[in-house]
């Protein structure tokens, strides 16, 4: 087994999980099966093989440096769990206290 | 009006000669999504529909030219953002999301005229090969109501099939486009990776997730891409490369042609029925002219693992902003910052997403990457070689779609692997960035259709859909 408890407990904790007992044994199972597929890959010689991120080397993302509309601040908040207000409209996105005093 | 076998053509024609009112289309059409009994559609009301409608009707009146979609009722998968119609990628944690823009594509496709009917279900954020995984429930096959009507645009796939729209969108990360239209009996086309803007697409995994048609023929897939392909600003990944008229294109012979087959697509695990069904498809396209020749693709069987590694990383990213700050779910009474997002997560997500957001920040994870996620970049470069030397010989590849027709509801939700395998043939196609089409070659037995697949060179669609046509018509009906 690769996968041990503690390594799924620091892996949600990285990805922000909280994962019940019985998930976290599920996923226990789960990922070590996973991987173990995934070992087939060693099987492949790539010593000299360089590593491919993105298909498209010849699609340019530059674009001129320009002022462009965008969408007005309240309509961009409008779907905002809890936002705060300022004249009367949205205006911010509101979280629980990050700072303790 | 018979809803089941309109085409993007037959529709626009029956609205200019009055055969019937584009209003009175999407009156019919919505009762029968309201009676459909597949659980094709999550959000349809029919405001949107009917005012497009409305417009259109109003142009017919005048008499004067249509647009090319006119009147075409088309179903949006629920991983592409439309303004202000709930777009909930059938996740819990967008429950309700309602998009303040539309995606390019879906712009597009009323800009042509066509009308957006609703949103069609899917497995959540398309994580899956068989529409379980969505938050809102499953998606039967019409074909056969026990079965999937696979993943992860199986709404799209369904909604086609079952005569609640002319035509749907879908995306494609995996298979997710292809796999559901062969579990279906429609066509599925996956265009070329930059071809299609993705503004507005729900992100999966960036570097594969394309956003692509599914309709009742090839003709209708080289119509629908025709509006939806083409350069976008708004999107820095999408090519500025010139659009074809694809339905210029279709029409050209296919006499002398190569066509390859890839001996790794016809290994173990292939269905006796899907095999025979596609092999008579492969002397069907002989007999057209083509010169048909068996080519190796050596890197196959490490496309899953490779994919896996890939998707998950890419997709721990993207779902990392659903943290319930922006938009979306919030836990209730949170203490701290990190209680609410963990808490939110937990309770906004299903287990198939979590389990890929874990695999994929393993694989990112210190100690991992170079073993895992530097390893499966490097094999991806192989696998796209693979495509670089066969399309250096042939010009065309046709494999199956899927190892077997549509499996039963519930018989591989427990079992990850086995879900995984059923893109088998489809991965390839996402990894190497080469477009795909799926297009029904028959039926099993027991009467679930099978679906021939066609590769072809990156933004080379025009001979992908001529090949596909022409099949098409030389199969005729069944």
């Amino acid at each position: 087994m690769k996968v041990k408890e503690k390594d799924v407990q620091h892996v949600a904790a990285l990805a922000n999980l909280e994962l019940t007992a019985e998930e976290s044994m599920r996923m226990l199972q789960d990922l070590n099966a996973v991987l173990d597929h995934i070992d087939m890959l060693n099987e492949v010689d790539t010593a000299n093989v360089a590593p491919m991120a993105f298909v498209a080397a010849d699609i340019t993302a530059l674009r001129s440096d320009e002022t462009r509309a965008s969408l007005p601040r309240d309509e961009a908040l409008s779907n905002a769990p809890e936002a705060g207000m300022a004249d009367g409209r949205r205006a911010f996105f509101k979280v629980p206290k990050v700072i303790e005093r | 009006m018979d809803p089941t076998v309109l085409t993007v053509e037959s529709t626009r024609v029956a609205i200019q000669e009055k055969q019937f009112s584009a209003t009175a289309l999407v009156e019919a059409l919505h009762a029968r999504i309201e009676r459909d009994d597949t659980h094709a559609w999550l959000t349809h009301p029919p405001e949107r529909a009917l005012a497009q409608a409305a417009a259109i009707d109003k142009l017919a009146d005048k008499g004067g030219p249509l647009p090319p979609l006119a009147g075409v009722p088309i179903g949006i998968k629920d991983v592409i953002l439309t303004r202000g119609l709930r777009t909930t990628a059938g996740s819990k944690v967008l429950q309700h999301f309602f998009p303040p823009y539309d995606a390019t594509a879906v712009a597009r496709l009323e800009a042509a005229g066509a009308i957006v009917m609703g949103k069609t279900n899917c497995d959540e954020f398309a994580m899956g090969s068989s529409n379980e995984n969505s938050a809102y429930g499953v998606v039967k096959n019409p074909h056969d109501k026990a079965r999937v009507p696979g993943g992860s645009s199986g709404g799209s796939a369904a909604a086609v099939a079952n005569g609640t729209a002319v035509a749907a969108l879908g995306s494609d990360t995996g298979g997710s486009i292809r796999q559901p239209a062969a579990f279906c009996g429609i066509v599925g086309l996956m265009p070329s990776y930059g071809r299609v803007s993705r503004y507005g697409l729900i992100a999966f995994a960036s570097s594969l997730d394309r956003i692509g048609p599914m309709t009742r023929s090839v003709k209708d897939a080289a119509l629908i891409l025709q509006h939806i392909a083409g350069h976008d600003p708004l999107d820095s990944t999408c090519a500025n490369v010139p659009v074809p008229d694809y339905a210029a294109e279709i029409g050209k012979p296919v006499k002398g042609l190569k066509v390859g087959v890839p001996k790794e697509y016809f290994a173990e695990g292939l269905d006796d029925d899907v095999r025979a069904s596609v092999e008579a498809a492969t002397e069907k396209i002989h007999q057209l002219g083509c010169e048909v020749v068996p080519i190796s693709l050596p890197h196959t069987k490490y496309a899953i693992p490779t994919y896996y590694v890939l998707a998950t990383a890419e997709a721990s990213s993207n779902l990392a902003r659903y943290d319930g700050v922006r938009y979306g779910f919030r836990i209730k009474d949170a203490k701290t910052l990190t209680e609410m997002y963990r808490r939110t997560r937990d309770e906004g997500f299903g287990y198939e997403v979590k389990r890929r957001i874990m695999l994929g920040t393993y694989v990112l994870s210190a100690g991992y990457y170079d073993a895992y996620y530097l390893k499966a970049q490097r094999v991806r470069t192989l696998l796209s070689r693979d495509f670089d030397a066969a399309f250096a010989k042939v010009d065309a590849i046709v494999t199956p779609t899927t190892p077997t027709a549509a499996f039963k509801l519930g018989e591989k939700a427990e079992n990850p692997l086995a879900m995984y395998l059923a893109d088998i043939y489809t991965v390839t196609g996402n990894l190497a960035g080469v477009p795909a089409i799926a297009v029904p070659c028959g039926k099993t037995k027991t009467g679930l259709p099978i679906g021939l697949q066609i590769f072809a060179r990156r933004f080379d669609e025009p001979t992908l859909l001529r090949l596909g046509h022409a099949y098409e018509h030389a199969r005729g009906a069944f």
